[in-house]
């Protein structure tokens, strides 16, 4: 119904997946490292960067550093070209969907 | 009427950031699902107005975090020196002095502090796309809905993270600090 519209867009759809599948890794660097920072005390140490704010500061800032590292990297590679972006978004809604849970803390504790 | 400089803090990093983010979301979901459903289709001046729009609230979200993580979050995980019996000044060890009290912590605080980063990753990324295709978004199918549930993730994380904050401060409240006198009532 829509397809001679999509099929007239001037920009690549690249830099728009690049930005979305960026931020479902790092949604989803950040629900990991809640699990894990919660399960071993060796990481949970290992991510206290700041300690007045504790291992949320070492979880927020390697989330943030891996999220703008994806971007880049997906932006230099694909922002000039067109990707199959129904996988890209649905792969970044599964990432978002897993850091949902992953942040959650009566599911981390059934680990 | 007085308030002190955490009390201020906490003011300034739930009503002035978050209470401000959550409610620029519901005009900016509103704006970004009339755009879906209308295939893309709107006027040019609405959508330079919803870039900047979009943008100032990745911006929020990023100081509603920010604030909360290294302002107002180190006061309440303070550590209280040994034989202390009045643990006001310490909200997390308040909470969890009390089996009444101590979910606000285990679930709230601890749900709260991670899930609120989530609103500021997705808002950027809603920004950045819209940003970037401005009109040509009206042919990006797949790209509108993911800037439209992208927003609506960073709204709901924030409302969670909101949500928490407010009960946790109403049950143990960061005080201490400067206090700021604004006036003095007379007693009736």
């Amino acid at each position: 119904m829509n397809s001679s519209i999509s099929e007239t867009r001037s920009l690549p759809n690249g830099a728009g997946a690049a930005a979305t599948l960026a931020a479902g890794i790092g949604a989803a660097v950040l629900g990991v490292l809640t699990l894990v920072g919660d399960k071993s005390p060796a990481v949970k140490n290992a991510l206290i960067f700041y300690r007045p704010t504790g291992a949320l500061s070492g979880v927020t800032t390697v989330t943030i550093a891996v999220w703008f590292a994806a971007w880049l990297l997906l932006h230099r590679l694909w922002s000039k070209k067109d990707v199959n972006i129904r996988k890209v978004v649905t792969g970044a809604f599964v990432l978002l969907a897993a850091s949902l849970l992953l942040t959650f803390p009566p599911f981390i504790d059934a680990f | 009427m007085e308030i002190t400089s955490r009390g201020l803090w906490t003011l300034i990093h739930g009503m002035g950031f978050g209470a401000l983010f959550l409610l620029a979301c519901s005009a900016a979901i509103y704006q970004l699902w009339s755009i879906c459903r209308s295939n893309g289709t709107s006027d040019d001046h609405t959508d330079a107005v919803l870039k900047w729009y979009l943008l100032a609230m990745a911006l929020l979200a990023w100081l509603s975090v920010l604030s909360g993580t290294y302002i107002v979050y180190p006061w309440y995980r303070a550590v209280a020196p040994a034989g202390t019996h009045d643990l006001t000044m310490y909200p997390q060890l308040l909470l969890k002095s009390s089996p009444t009290t101590i979910g606000w912590h285990t679930l709230g605080m601890e749900w709260k502090e991670h899930v609120a980063w989530l609103s500021p990753i997705a808002m950027t990324m809603a920004a950045a796309t819209f940003f970037h295709y401005g009109r040509d978004l009206k042919n990006q199918r797949y790209l509108r809905s993911a800037v439209l549930w992208f927003t609506i993730v960073a709204f709901a994380s924030a409302a969670v993270a909101g949500t928490w904050g407010a009960m946790i401060n109403k049950y143990a409240p960061t005080v201490g600090g400067h206090v700021y006198s604004f006036s003095q009532a007379e007693a009736k």
